[in-house]
């Protein structure tokens, strides 16, 4: 059935996810907390993130144009996106930040800069990969509400 | 949100009530239903963890500021029974929020962070967190959080029974009045489990409800007026709980209450006064708990026998302070504003004690106080100690003086003892020093300490008291190496670490080479170092009477730091009950960072235990959770000076510290 296909491709992005490592665990647990009462909750929550942290990369990155750059600001952002990423499972995103946290600490400016742009990337390829995944998953369960 | 509880303080009452009314729950199905108010500004974390409590069965209250929590818990202190909260939020520290709860509502509370760093940890133990979860929280870390208030009403009982039988019989009608309004089962479990906590302390733990149940006073506003208005009245030096109950004559309130919560008014003045460096009152002058490092007996004595100018005696406390608040910030609990004075008496022996130790006379300070002291330093110490011990009495008697004696005897400690001591620095000089002042400072400071220790007294007797004789240690701490100097060197330790402590951080580095002379203001490590690890160690532990072990080389002292630290925070550190705990987590700060609060952690904990059994007696007053300065139990090892001391602490009411959770009061709190 055309649900069945979708919910099959549904699992396999999932799994694509945990075997690339751009989530980890932390997303499971996530996943056991959603029940009847909330089938949405996981959707919830990443949406809830991906707002949020798209509003701190972008003070940290209009940060980094000031000079001199307000470290402390920007590692209590950094802090922040660390740990709602960690929260939600987001890994790859994670380790960037922590990269980025670490390479700040240093004091070095440009490989802060060149961090943060990794991290920007990490994160919206992110956005990219999830955002589908619950799409797909929404469609699903409203087809198999039908 | 109970409206059941009548009585604000039976918050136990109420929260059974609550779970009952909340669903059914019974108290079988504890842990579910507890009430958690879980505070974050980060949303995402904020739904994951309500998610997640919910999913363990609790009754959850989401938050994202902070001050929207305080305020919830203010209109309702009966409404929640646990908090857990992030750290770093932007409008207030996460710290702060922590201090306030423990200062106003006295509930257990959980932060978390992203950041698994020793020193963040740290700092929530020395603010008296009862747990620290490690972002992303798992859920598995959020079912058992219900221990920590069964823990916390399980001391809380155990307060009560310590603290006296008076309160059986306020408990008693409390426990009807919850039978009014909660459940059958609830309220035969409370009440069955009071009874039982006042028979036996086992009984509460096997009703987990039972423990819940322990009536808890919330202390609104208008309670703390009252209190305060209280204290004002008699006097800060004079206000005992018993009196303070008296005055208040608020029904169903029990002297333990009121002796939990003047110990941390005191604090909490103490801090007040740290950082405006207020030398006019007791409850302020002694320095900020996170100074407390300072002796408070060492300044006091110091101070007392004028040797040690005010200014530098200022100096002292600011360079103290200053030095405790960058170390750790360990808000040390408000040591029984008695407890700080009774240091003060003896520092000011101390600071006669250096005077003549320089001139090689030996100040009885402590009087009769058997010390094991090393021969030489027994011989000094038994002058002093008599003398002292003479000297003690009469100095306890200057508790009031004290708020000025202690800066003045922190000062006086410490330069007089760096100059004096330095030179000496015969191991026998220092144990002269040390044990007349530490003696009596022990003593007093023990005494002091005691309230918030347990007599820490006893330790000064510590066997172990080399560093005394080391000098440095000894003279440090007038009050805890005198009395220890015989080898516990925990008098001295205790005084001069307590004191040390807080004037460590400034002292240390003086100290060091003056440990020998100085005064027992390096109680922490640098005394130790310099002592050799001996005695400090030693005394430290007398004074905790037990985690130092004489062995303790510089290496223990920071462990013994951490023990003495609360060792000495209890003991010499009259300067804030609390403060010894801050002083000697500040000590263990100082000295070894993170090995500092582990030990004190542990130290406390061994403190305990070691009080009950060693000399060190310090009352621990309640040894907050962070560890440093946790509360002995009461066991004034010295019998004179113990006794002379206790009393003047009895309103410290030692046993109900145990539970000091937070070290103390955020200045800017405490409603007044």
């Amino acid at each position: 059935m055309e649900s069945k296909h979708v919910h099959e491709q549904i699992a396999a992005m999932r799994q694509s996810f945990f075997n690339e490592e751009v989530l980890n665990e932390n997303f499971s647990q996530l996943e056991q907390l959603e029940g009847k009462d909330n089938p949405n909750f996981v959707e919830e929550v990443f949406t809830m993130y991906l707002r949020d942290s798209i509003a701190f990369l972008e003070t940290i990155e209009e940060a980094m144009k000031t000079i001199p750059i307000d470290s402390i600001k920007m590692d209590s952002i950094l802090h922040q996106l660390k740990g709602s990423s960690a929260s939600v499972g987001a890994n790859k995103v994670l380790k960037e930040v922590n990269k980025t946290r670490q390479v700040l600490g240093k004091g070095n400016l440009e490989r802060t800069k060149a961090s943060i742009l990794e991290l920007r990337k990490e994160y919206d390829s992110f956005k990219a990969k999830l955002e589908p995944y619950f799409q797909l998953k929404q469609a699903n369960s409203v087809a198999q509400e039908k | 949100m109970n409206s059941s509880s009548g009585k604000s303080y039976m918050s136990t009452a109420s929260s059974s009530v609550i779970w009952k009314a909340g669903g059914d729950v019974v108290a079988d199905q504890f842990p579910a239903g507890l009430r958690v108010l879980v505070v974050d500004d980060d949303p995402t974390c904020l739904m994951i963890l309500e998610k997640m409590l919910k999913a363990c069965q609790y009754n959850v209250t989401k938050c994202n500021r902070a001050e929207t929590a305080l305020s919830m818990l203010r209109e309702n202190r009966n409404g929640f029974d646990i908090i857990i909260s992030d750290v770093h939020m932007p409008d207030m520290d996460g710290f702060k929020l922590l201090e306030h709860i423990g200062l106003e509502m006295d509930l257990p509370v959980i932060m978390m962070s992203a950041d698994d760093g020793k020193n963040v940890v740290m700092k929530g133990v020395t603010h008296g967190a009862c747990d620290y979860l490690i972002k992303p929280v798992r859920i598995e870390a959020l079912k058992n959080i219900w221990q920590h208030v069964v823990r916390k009403r399980k001391n809380e009982w155990k307060d009560f029974e310590q603290s006296g039988s008076v309160e059986e019989g306020d408990r008693q009608p409390k426990q009807s009045e919850d039978a009014d309004y909660s459940s059958s089962a609830n309220e035969g479990n409370w009440k069955s489990s009071k009874r039982r906590k006042d028979d036996e302390d086992e009984n509460d733990e096997r009703d987990d409800t039972s423990t819940l149940k322990k009536p808890r006073v919330v202390w609104s506003v208008e309670l703390h007026q009252q209190f305060v208005a209280a204290v004002n009245q008699l006097g800060i030096e004079k206000a005992v709980p018993k009196k303070i109950l008296e005055l208040m004559n608020v029904p169903g309130l029990t002297r333990e209450n009121v002796a939990s919560h003047l110990q941390k008014y005191r604090l909490y003045l103490r801090r007040l006064s740290g950082v405006s460096q207020h030398p006019s009152n007791l409850n302020n002058s002694f320095m900020n708990p996170q100074d407390a490092t300072f002796g408070p007996l060492d300044l006091q004595a110091l101070a007392a026998t004028g040797q040690l100018p005010a200014q530098s005696l200022a100096t002292l406390q600011a360079a103290g302070l200053g030095r405790s608040t960058a170390k750790s910030g360990i808000p040390m609990p408000l040591v029984d504003q008695r407890n700080i004075f009774s240091f003060e008496n003896p520092k000011l022996r101390f600071g006669e004690a250096q005077q003549h130790v320089n001139n090689n006379k030996q100040m009885n300070l402590l009087h009769g106080i058997p010390t094991t002291m090393e021969p030489k330093q027994l011989a000094g110490l038994h002058h002093t100690a008599q003398s002292m011990g003479n000297m003690n009495m009469p100095v306890l008697s200057h508790g009031s003086q004290s708020s000025q004696n202690n800066p003045l005897l922190m000062q006086m400690a410490q330069p007089q003892a760096r100059g004096q001591m330095l030179n000496d620095s015969t191991v026998g000089l220092a144990p002269r020093l040390l044990s007349p002042m530490g003696q009596p400072m022990l003593s007093n400071g023990m005494a002091t300490n005691v309230s918030t220790r347990n007599g820490v007294p006893e330790n000064i007797r510590a066997p172990s008291y080399n560093p005394v004789s080391q000098t440095s240690s000894m003279l440090n701490f007038p009050m805890n190496h005198i009395s220890e100097l015989p080898g516990n060197s925990f008098p001295l330790v205790s005084t001069p670490g307590i004191s040390s402590l807080a004037p460590k951080v400034a002292f240390q580095e003086d100290v060091n080479s003056e440990i020998k002379g100085s005064v027992g203001f390096m109680p922490s490590y640098d005394i130790f170092n310099d002592l050799n690890q001996h005695k400090p160690q030693n005394w430290e532990l007398q004074n905790v009477g037990m985690m130092f072990n004489t062995s303790q080389h510089s290496n223990s002292l920071r462990g013994n730091l951490d023990h003495t630290q609360s060792v000495l925070v209890q003991q010499g550190f009259s300067t804030g009950q609390n403060r010894n705990s801050t002083v000697i987590s500040k000590a263990m700060f100082s000295a070894g960072d993170s090995t500092g609060h582990v030990n004190a952690q542990n130290g406390n904990q061994h403190l305990n235990s070691l009080f009950v059994d060693n000399t060190v007696r310090v009352k621990s007053e309640r040894v907050a959770d962070a560890a440093p300065a946790n509360l002995y139990p009461d066991h004034f090892g010295q019998e004179d000076l113990m006794s002379a001391l206790l009393k003047q602490q009895d309103v410290i009411a030692p046993a109900e510290n145990n539970d000091f959770d937070f070290d103390g009061y955020s200045i800017d709190n405490i409603p007044v």
